[in-house]
């Protein structure tokens, strides 16, 4: 099961097609299952250290990686983890990724494969360090073996293992084979991150050259012998289904083969090639049974939410002091209401997946956050069982959580296999298809009333949420006593977890579930996002209120908060905040903790008479503890960005008689590289824990910019998207 | 039928004429680095060269393109991956998830071919391409990089 130019397939035909794309990536494993008995691994030309660690007798080495790669640099810093404790020599490590179905195989020994929550290397830096270790341990071992001294006398580095007395010396590629025949150490200390060389180190991504050349393959451009090609579409109303449609209308059209029924819901015509399948949907006549929600609006669901939020039932999420007493004995009370809109993740890349079925076996090859989950829907899509089904990990162009929880086009791809059995068929969406069924970053709406006293200090405040539950629409089973915890990210009482940065004497925060019958999905930052708009415009609210520096009066209310204040301090330095400005240029300010990192960002801006926004320059601080590749921070801080920026600045979808109302760019625009201000990342990286990298950044991209906007026009934006504000001056 | 020159050679395939270049490219000719984002010519990652002028393949059907215009695509960009705007980019590192980038690389060729020595503005207003991931300013700095070092054509 190693890479794709040196194992022996059970597939030669369809691996000789790929071959070529996957040999250039070196980190595509796919239709391989060779037996995982310590024997075989041992016997293998290519030796099996243990699950994480290949060892090529030219000393190259391949790094297994479990987590999925979608531009957010994991395949490099988990190899890094490893190599780090493998003590090898980074110039020849390799990566592959193995199957979901070897993993089942195999007891799940390379843990979880889910890839979102900001999860990739906090959640599996022990494990993969320690498969980097225990296999150094068992090389010098088999070294130490044959040189007949103990291990302890010998050393390795940089992928050589010396035995300083006698002088000698043997490359890990020469041992390799011994190796795997040592015992596994039962003990298996790691290094201390201060004495890191590989980890921790700005080192260039291992996945580069190909994204420059063309040559890299994504799951769209996946061909199989004798595939043919997919077009969907599913009823445009949630819920709703499909009552007929004439095939017999585009039957005849050029390379149609297959015109079918996915599920209850759904059409595809299958064709000789896309643009064929496509344009015979587009002509297909298809008659929907809309449902019970096709009168839904945008409008009916901002008033439902409303109402939750002065509901008097509702979930408590964080609760100290006594609110209400707060409210009624301050000296003024502020009282703010703000809301956010549905979102699409909107994938460079549309949705899309390619299934073989036989009666005796399910492939899948797909771009996924998770291939477990991916095999988890081929198997339960073809009624067959996990063992008799695969699914093969590619690369993604790009997930942001839309391709992790719900594999709702491998469950479609799987039913159109199923109809054609022994010809492999790919499924992509249009870009119209992949904005009409998305699985939306969810809406909500948030009442804030906060308490003053005569100083100026915050005495209590109530925050009450209102609006759609993502858990109850996903995983309803983890829903516990009506409560979703994911609402509350950010605003957790104190722990390791998004926990709110701020120390109130007297707080209530709680959730008024809501569940529209639009799907909601986790998105790139998920509630964080949301509740840092809310929460951190109305902090900028209540110290203008309270006639308080934006930075003080969080300040003040951070004493037991040290990495949240910590954060904030070096954004704040790093910009400068409080020193003169250009004319025209106002600065806004704010800060989070999510995902397990805590991040603060300064927003530099300016609005014309006119109402135009430009956004000068952002400073981004962030604490993820260990950093293990700070180039790759970096990119990933400053991609936040624009995912962030794309949101507050654009990003909004509207229901219109049940249905998204956007279908493309065109009417759904994002960020592009006019809009992008310049950003500087500071890495905090205070050590001993591990937060994620990803996600936590996007929370602060919105309050910076609304706050900033506020400082220039004294307007206080409510209400997301900014497109639909009116900036001019008054 | 249509007559096509595509990096370099003249291709016949058999496609309805309004086909879309950019699936004409994928499909029948078999060059996957050019990419479907959008199909309404909004998002770039089609974008290929006609007569070194970077175009959006995804919306211009292949009977509004002659067999004498040349066409290429990130696969024929140069012959071995060493472009100066592909050094750049892999210098700067500037992919994440990469599937924009054969577009953004072909739009940013075509700039500086254009235009050696384009100042930011000239990129932020040229560069119309989306990344999701968000890699605008490392594109920036790679097409300024090699805008300064005046590589283009002889790296």
């Amino acid at each position: 099961m190693t890479v794709s130019t040196q194992t022996t397939s059970f597939r030669p035909s369809r691996r000789s097609v790929l071959a070529g794309s996957a040999a250039a990536t070196g980190a595509f494993t796919f239709g391989f299952a060779i037996p995982f008995g310590d024997e075989a691994a041992a016997q293998a030309p290519n030796p099996e250290i243990n699950a994480w660690v290949v060892i090529q007798p030219d000393d190259k080495v391949v790094i297994r990686i479990a987590r999925s790669e979608m531009g957010q640099g994991t395949l490099t810093g988990l190899a890094q983890l490893v190599a780090e404790e493998l003590q090898c020599d980074w110039s020849k490590v390799t990566t592959e990724y193995p199957t979901p179905g070897q993993n089942v195989a195999r007891n799940r020994v390379w843990g979880n494969f889910s890839t979102g929550g900001s999860r990739g290397i906090r959640e599996s830096h022990e494990y993969v360090r320690k498969g980097g270790a225990a296999a150094r341990m068992m090389l010098i071992q088999a070294a130490a073996n044959e040189w007949k001294v103990p291990a302890s006398e010998c050393l390795a580095e940089n992928g050589v293992i010396t035995h300083k007395a006698s002088g000698r010396s043997l490359r890990y590629g020469q041992v390799a084979a011994a190796a795997t025949k040592v015992e596994a150490p039962k003990e298996v200390p790691l290094k201390d991150p201060k004495t890191w060389t590989i980890a921790g180190k700005p080192l260039a991504r291992l996945d580069t050259a190909d994204k420059t050349t063309g040559k890299k393959i994504y799951g769209m451009d996946l061909k199989l012998p004798g595939m043919l090609n997919a077009a969907i579409r599913d009823c445009p109303v949630f819920g709703g289904k499909v009552k007929s449609f004439d095939a017999a209308k585009i039957k005849d059209m050029p390379g149609v083969k297959h015109v079918l029924p996915v599920g209850d819901s759904a059409v595809t015509v299958v064709a000789e090639t896309w643009w064929q399948a496509k344009t015979a949907l587009d002509a297909l006549p298809i008659v929907w049974d809309e449902g019970q929600h096709a009168k839904v609006s945008s409008a009916s669901i901002a008033e439902w939410l409303k109402e939750g939020l002065d509901a008097q039932s509702a979930v408590v999420g964080n609760q100290n002091g006594d609110v209400k007493a707060a409210i009624a004995n301050a000296a003024r009370t502020v009282e703010a209401v703000y809301s956010y809109p549905y979102q699409n993740h909107a994938c460079m890349e549309t949705m899309n997946a390619t299934a073989l079925y036989t009666p005796e076996k399910c492939e899948v090859w797909t771009p996924t956050q998770n291939g477990e989950a991916a095999l988890a829907a081929a198997s339960e899509a073809s009624g067959l069982p996990v063992a008799k089904c695969e699914a093969y990990k590619i690369d993604l162009g790009g997930g942001f959580g839309r391709r992790g929880a719900v594999h709702d086009w491998v469950r479609q791809v799987v039913a159109i296999a199923k109809q054609i059995p022994g010809t492999p068929v790919k499924l992509i969406w249009s870009r119209e298809e992949d904005m009409l069924h998305g699985r939306f970053h969810p809406v909500t709406q948030c009442k804030l009333t906060g308490a003053l006293d005569k100083d100026g200090n915050l005495t209590g405040l109530a925050m009450r949420i209102s609006g759609q539950s993502i858990v109850a629409g996903i995983f309803p089973q983890n829903i516990r006593d009506g409560k979703d915890p994911v609402v509350f990210q950010g605003l957790n009482a104190p722990g390791p977890e998004a926990s709110i940065g701020y120390t109130i004497p007297n707080l209530l925060i709680d959730h008024a579930m809501r569940n529209p019958h639009v799907p909601p999905g986790f998105w790139r930052g998920v509630n964080l996002n949301q509740n840092a708009i809310y929460l951190e415009s109305f902090m900028d609210e209540l110290a203008h209120a309270a006639g308080k520096d934006p930075l003080e009066f969080r300040r003040a209310l951070m004493k037991d908060h040290p990495k949240h204040l910590a954060v904030l301090n070096a954004a704040a330095e790093r910009a400068e905040w409080g020193k003169p400005l250009p004319a025209g240029v106002f600065r806004g300010i704010c800060q989070t903790m999510g995902f397990g990192s805590y991040v603060a960002a300064v927003a530099e801006v300016s609005v014309s008479a006119e109402g135009k926004l430009k956004i000068h320059r952002i400073v981004a601080a962030t604490d993820c503890g260990h950093a293990v590749n700070p180039a790759q921070i970096e990119r990933q801080v400053e991609g936040s960005f624009v995912y962030g920026l794309s949101a507050a600045l654009h990003g909004e979808i509207t229901i219109k008689d049940g249905r998204v109302e956007q279908e493309n760019f065109d009417t759904y625009p994002v960020l592009r590289m006019d809009e992008m201000p310049k950003v500087e990342t500071v890495i905090v990286a205070s050590g001993g824990f591990w937060g994620g990298v990803g996600e936590p950044t996007i929370a602060v991209a919105a309050p910076a910019v609304l706050n900033a906007i506020f400082a220039a026009t004294g307007k206080r934006i409510r209400s997301l998207p900014l497109k639909n504000a009116d900036l001019k001056r008054a | 039928m249509a007559k096509l020159n595509v990096n370099g050679k003249t291709i016949d395939i058999v496609v309805a004429d309004d086909t879309p270049l950019l699936w004409a490219i994928r499909e029948q000719i078999g060059l996957t680095g050019t990419k479907y984002g959008c199909g309404v010519a909004q998002c770039g990652a089609c974008t290929v060269h006609i007569d070194g002028v970077a175009t959006r393949s995804c919306a211009l059907p292949v009977s509004g393109v002659t067999p004498e215009q040349k066409i290429v695509t990130i696969e024929g960009l140069s012959p071995d991956g060493m472009h100066a705007i592909q050094q750049a980019w892999i210098k700067h590192e500037v992919p994440q998830c990469g599937f924009c980038q054969s577009g953004m690389i072909m739009a940013a060729a075509a700039l500086l071919q254009a235009n050696p020595k384009p100042s930011e503005a000239d990129i932020a207003s040229e560069m119309t391409n989306i990344c999701r991931c968000g890699t605008y300013n490392r594109v920036k700095a790679a097409i300024l990089d090699v805008a300064a070092g005046g590589t283009l054509g002889r790296g």
